[in-house]
C-alpha cells in the first residue's frame, strides 16, 4: 500500500517579505508573499504555510491581510503561524481565509489555549507548532521563532499537544532550518512514533533525496521545503516525480 | 447572475468557497438570513469541527428548518465536509447526536483496518467513482477517477445502502464515502474550494445543475 504524502511550502514572513535565514536567523528577503504563493500554486503545490517570523517578538501579527488576498487566488490548504494568542486572533485567520493555525509560544505559555481553541474550532483546525533544538541526545522545543529555550523536551510536548486537541504537529528542526543538510530523521522518527495524529516535518530539505530519505525512514505525513523552491533549485514538478518514483501516493 | 448562498453560522473559513464562487461568475452571499437563503439558488451548507457542535448551532437559527425548505422546493442544495455528515439521520462522535436525516445511514469514527491509522485523515486522495449512472450524471461527470481532492476529516459517512454514492476513496487501505447524491441533494466529504482546479471543475457543475 502506497503512502500518503503531501509536499507543503513554507513562506517564512517578515514585514510582508518572504525571508529566509539559517537556523531561523540572518533573515533574507527573497520575494513577494502573495507572488510566491500563487507560482507555488499553480506549479501544484499541496498546501501553504505562512508563518511570520517576528510575530511573536512585536506580539503583532502582520499575515492576515497576505491570506485575505492569498485566498481569492490559491485553492490550496493555507495555514497561517506566528504571534496567534487569542481566540479572536483564530476567528480573524478564519475569516481572512485561514483554514489551519499552527500555534507554537502561546501553546507553551498557556497550554489550555490549545485545548479551548480546538474545542471552539475544531482540533482539523489547530497544529500544534515545534521549533525543536537538539540537546546532547535530546531535542528542547524553543519559543520566539527559536529564541528562547524553554527547558522543555520537545518529543513530551509533541505528546502533550496530541492530548490537549491538537489535530496535527508542525516540527520544525532549528538546527537545520536553511541548511539545506536534510531532515533531522531522528528527531522526526521520535515524534512520529509517539503520537498519532499527521506530521509536517520542516527544516533541512536540500533536495528531493532529503524528502525520500525522510519518509522512507518516518511515518511523515506531509514534508515542509522553503529554501529549495525560494532559489529555485528544484521545481514542485521534479519533487513531485522523485516522490511519485519512490512509490509515495501523491497528488498529481 | 445566480446566487450562492454559503451557510455562515459560526463555522470555519467560508472565504475559500465565497472567493470560488465570485471567480466561477455567480453572486455568492455569507449568511443564515432565511429570506436571502429563500431568494438564493443554490445552497451551500459547510462545516467543519465536531458533528454535535454544528447541529447544535443550526437548530439554534432553525437553519434546519430552511435546509428542508429549501430542498422542498427542488433548487440544488450542497453539504460539503461535516456539511455532508449532517445530511445523514445521525452521528457516532462524543455519544449519538442526530442529523438531518435526508440520507440513509450514519456516521462512523473511520474504522482501521489492521494497524492503527493515523487521524484527522488530512490530505489528497483520489476519487474512485461508482460506475453507476446516477454518478456518470452527477456533478462527479467530468472528473477522472484519478484525479485527487483534499480531505481533512476522523469521521465518515457510512450509507445505508449505495444507491446514493457516487464516489468512494481510500485512506490506509479503507474505503470511505465521498461523496453521495439524492435528486437535488449533493454531499462532499473532501472540500471542493481546497482542491485546486478539480475542485473547481466540481463546483462548476453544481451550479450548472
Amino acid at each position: 500500500m502506497k503512502k500518503n504524502l503531501r509536499l507543503i511550502s513554507r513562506i517564512d514572513v517578515k514585514n510582508n517579505f518572504v525571508i529566509k535565514g539559517i537556523q531561523l536567523e540572518g533573515l533574507r528577503k527573497v520575494g513577494d508573499p502573495l507572488l510566491t504563493a500563487k507560482k507555488y500554486y499553480e506549479e501544484g503545490i499541496d498546501e501553504i504555510l505562512f508563518i511570520d517570523a517576528v510575530a511573536s517578538l512585536y506580539e503583532r501579527n502582520n499575515l492576515f491581510k497576505i491570506i485575505e488576498n492569498a485566498s481569492k487566488h490559491i485553492f490550496v490548504p493555507l495555514t497561517i503561524g506566528g504571534g496567534i494568542r487569542t481566540l479572536d486572533d483564530i476567528e480573524h485567520s478564519l475569516d481572512s481565509g485561514a483554514d489551519k493555525i499552527a500555534i507554537n509560544t502561546q501553546a507553551i505559555k498557556n497550554p489550555d489555549f490549545i485545548t479551548e481553541a480546538s474545542r471552539v474550532y475544531g482540533s482539523q483546525a489547530i497544529i500544534g507548532s515545534i521549533e525543536a533544538k537538539k540537546r546532547g541526545n535530546s531535542w528542547e522545543a524553543y519559543i520566539d521563532s527559536g529564541r528562547e529555550e524553554t527547558g522543555i523536551d520537545a518529543i513530551n510536548w509533541a505528546k502533550k499537544l496530541e492530548f490537549l486537541g491538537a489535530g496535527e504537529l508542525l516540527i520544525t528542526s532549528i538546527d537545520r532550518d536553511g541548511t539545506k543538510k536534510g531532515y533531522d530523521i531522528e528527531l522526526i522518527q521520535l515524534i512520529s512514533n509517539s503520537v498519532s495524529i499527521p506530521v509536517i516535518s520542516s527544516g533541512g530539505a536540500g533536495c528531493p533525496e532529503d524528502i525520500i530519505s525522510l519518509s522512507s525512514e518516518t511515518d511523515t505525513s506531509g514534508v515542509a521545503v522553503g529554501s529549495i523552491l525560494h532559489y529555485d533549485d528544484y521545481s514542485i514538478r521534479q519533487i513531485k516525480a522523485k516522490m511519485i518514483n519512490n512509490n509515495f501516493n501523491v497528488r498529481k | 447572475m445566480k446566487k450562492v448562498c454559503v451557510l455562515d453560522y459560526g463555522i470555519g473559513n467560508l472565504k475559500s468557497l465565497y472567493n470560488a464562487f465570485k471567480i466561477l461568475d455567480t453572486t455568492p452571499v455569507l449568511t443564515s438570513d432565511h429570506k436571502k437563503i429563500k431568494d438564493s439558488d443554490f445552497l451551500i451548507l459547510p462545516g467543519v469541527g465536531a458533528f454535535a457542535n454544528a447541529m447544535e448551532k443550526l437548530k439554534k437559527i432553525h437553519l434546519d428548518e430552511a435546509i428542508y425548505h429549501f430542498i422542498d422546493q427542488g433548487k440544488p442544495f450542497m453539504g460539503i465536509c461535516l456539511g455532508m455528515q449532517m445530511l445523514f439521520e445521525y452521528s457516532e462522535e462524543f455519544g449519538v447526536t442526530d442529523g438531518l436525516g435526508l440520507i440513509k445511514g450514519n456516521v462512523i469514527k473511520i474504522p482501521s483496518k489492521n494497524k492503527k491509522i493515523r487521524l484527522p485523515n488530512i490530505g489528497w486522495n483520489k476519487i474512485i467513482k461508482s460506475n453507476t449512472e446516477l454518478s456518470n450524471n452527477s456533478i462527479l461527470r467530468n472528473i477522472r477517477s484519478e484525479d485527487y481532492v483534499y480531505f481533512i476529516h476522523s469521521y465518515c459517512c457510512k450509507p445505508q445502502t449505495n444507491e446514493n454514492v457516487i464516489a468512494n476513496t481510500v485512506y490506509e487501505g479503507v474505503k470511505l464515502c465521498a461523496s453521495v447524491q439524492k435528486n437535488n441533494i449533493v454531499g462532499l466529504q473532501f472540500h471542493p474550494e481546497k482542491s485546486g482546479k478539480v475542485g473547481f471543475e466540481i463546483l462548476k457543475n453544481f451550479i450548472k445543475n
